[in-house]
């Protein structure tokens, strides 16, 4: 299965949106999701890219993948535990 | 015969939403605004309260007073919406039949969903804000920690705001010596936004101000006085006080119109239901990954109103949600900053200067005549 096949659980748009921001919108939902479950943020956000990884690697879950868009892009996450 | 335009919520949303439709539409719509309390809460005012510096009696006003004659008030609560047949059963006093509906419900405090949670201190209701009120009053010293125990909350800059007054608040009380005060980051850094969280740093490290980041409260232990997170991290506290979880309302997610936490699938743009049309959400209501704030339903009922009108009127409308949000963040010692933003153009923050804190506290004061008629955009 390729990244772009991945099963969403949900996606969240959050481009453009400063505040709270990317990845306070992926905590939320991964705090609500079941393990395994699967997550796409889409930021427009140049500091998610710092900020997400470092998060998911902080609570032990799983960075599926990371696709780059022009302006923006797209983080899957999975809820590991 | 008139547009049925329901309004469910009587916040800063609805108010605002049904105040500009019964303004723009006239004899053309039949406006009703359903509040489950009939009393409209002022909610920045809560932080305020905690802290001493205001008298609760400012923070509620009876929604009638906020309306404009014509918009009908219906003090029940709304129970179940059915989007097919198109209306919103009450709880005591049958149903309503809409054309377009508004659901501006804002959020739910969901204090039970956090293990241990108990008697901890919030300052996201009257009562919490009074209650830590006193707690603070009878404070001697130790370590105040502020968590924050769910995501969405609202007031994306409230924990930084708390912290920087309590610390003030020790100060002036002559128990700063004897005391920590701790924010535990759900992020990397004080605050969401990065140009605004550089704004603050400096101002905690002078002041003091410890910093935990990565920190999502999962639980407390009373006994032990400590607050865990999920990322597996503990702290110890001597005064918790915590940003309760957040949900949306028992009306949208008993009626299947929202998601897991009761938020309802909103457009960016149009604000619509995602699947009907004829259903917007503004405010904390929606799904949208934006600030849950007074300020975000003030500047998204225009928008709204608009929309309705254009389609009760049967012209295309012509207005669009750009993401617009403004609000002010307090730092302490008199000074704040403002934050202004939209889907495409990031927040910069000026320096916190003494103007923005007297901008906010007229804005305050203002509130009650301002705001809820449409009279400041």
């Amino acid at each position: 299965m390729t990244l772009t096949e991945t099963q969403l659980t949900k996606s969240i748009d959050a481009r453009g949106m400063a505040c709270p921001g990317p990845l306070l919108a992926l905590i939320g939902a991964i705090r609500q999701g079941q393990i395994g479950d699967t997550f796409e943020v889409i930021s427009s956000d140049a500091g998610s890219r710092t900020d997400i990884p470092a998060w998911v690697a902080k609570a032990k879950h799983e960075i599926v993948g990371v696709l780059e868009e022009p302006g923006f892009a797209r983080f899957i996450v999975r809820k590991a535990r | 015969m008139p547009a049925r335009v329901v309004v469910l919520g009587g916040g800063v949303g609805g108010t605002l939403v049904a105040n500009l439709i019964a303004k723009e539409l006239g004899r053309e719509a039949a406006v009703t605004v359903v509040d489950g309390t009939g009393m409209h809460i002022y909610q920045p005012g809560f932080l305020y309260v905690a802290l001493d510096q205001a008298n609760a009696l400012w923070l509620a006003r009876d929604e009638r007073t906020l309306l404009r004659k014509e918009v009908a008030l219906v003090v029940d609560q709304a129970t179940r919406i059915d989007p097919v047949a198109q209306t919103v059963t009450l709880a005591r006093s049958g149903s309503l039949a809409f054309d377009y509906l508004v659901v501006a419900t804002g959020s739910r405090l969901d204090r039970s969903a956090v293990p241990g949670y108990g008697d901890t201190h919030d300052f996201y209701s009257v009562e919490g804000a009074l209650r830590l009120r006193e707690e603070l009053r009878r404070f001697k010293g130790g370590r105040i920690v502020l968590g924050v125990a769910g995501i969405p909350y609202k007031c994306p800059p409230a924990p930084v705001e708390f912290v920087l007054m309590t610390e003030e608040y020790l100060r002036k009380r002559g128990i700063r010596e004897k005391s920590s005060v701790t924010l535990l980051s759900p992020l990397n850094r004080a605050f969401t936004i990065e140009s605004a969280s550089k704004l603050v740093q400096p101002i905690f490290d002078q002041r003091g101000i410890g910093l935990g980041t990565f920190f999502n409260v999962e639980s407390v232990d009373a006994e032990k006085r400590t607050v865990s997170s999920i990322e597996g991290e503990t702290a110890e506290y001597d005064l918790l006080v915590l940003v309760p979880p957040h949900k949306g309302s028992a009306v949208v997610i008993d009626s299947g119109l929202g998601d897991a936490g009761g938020w309802m699938p909103t457009d960016r743009s149009t604000l619509a239901h995602k699947e009907y049309q004829r259903i917007f959400a503004i405010g904390d209501a929606t799904d949208l990954p934006i600030s849950k704030s007074g300020s975000t339903a003030h500047f998204e009922a225009p928008i709204v109103a608009s929309r309705i009108a254009s389609f009760v009127r049967g012209t295309a409308p012509r207005v669009a949600y750009g993401g617009r949000v403004m609000c002010f963040l307090e730092t302490g010692g008199g000074r704040a900053t403002s934050l202004r933003f939209d889907y495409t153009h990031p927040p910069a923050p000026p320096k916190p200067s003494r103007l923005w804190h007297w901008a906010k506290w007229v804005f305050n004061r203002a509130y009650w005549v301002t705001v809820p008629q449409g009279r400041i955009g």
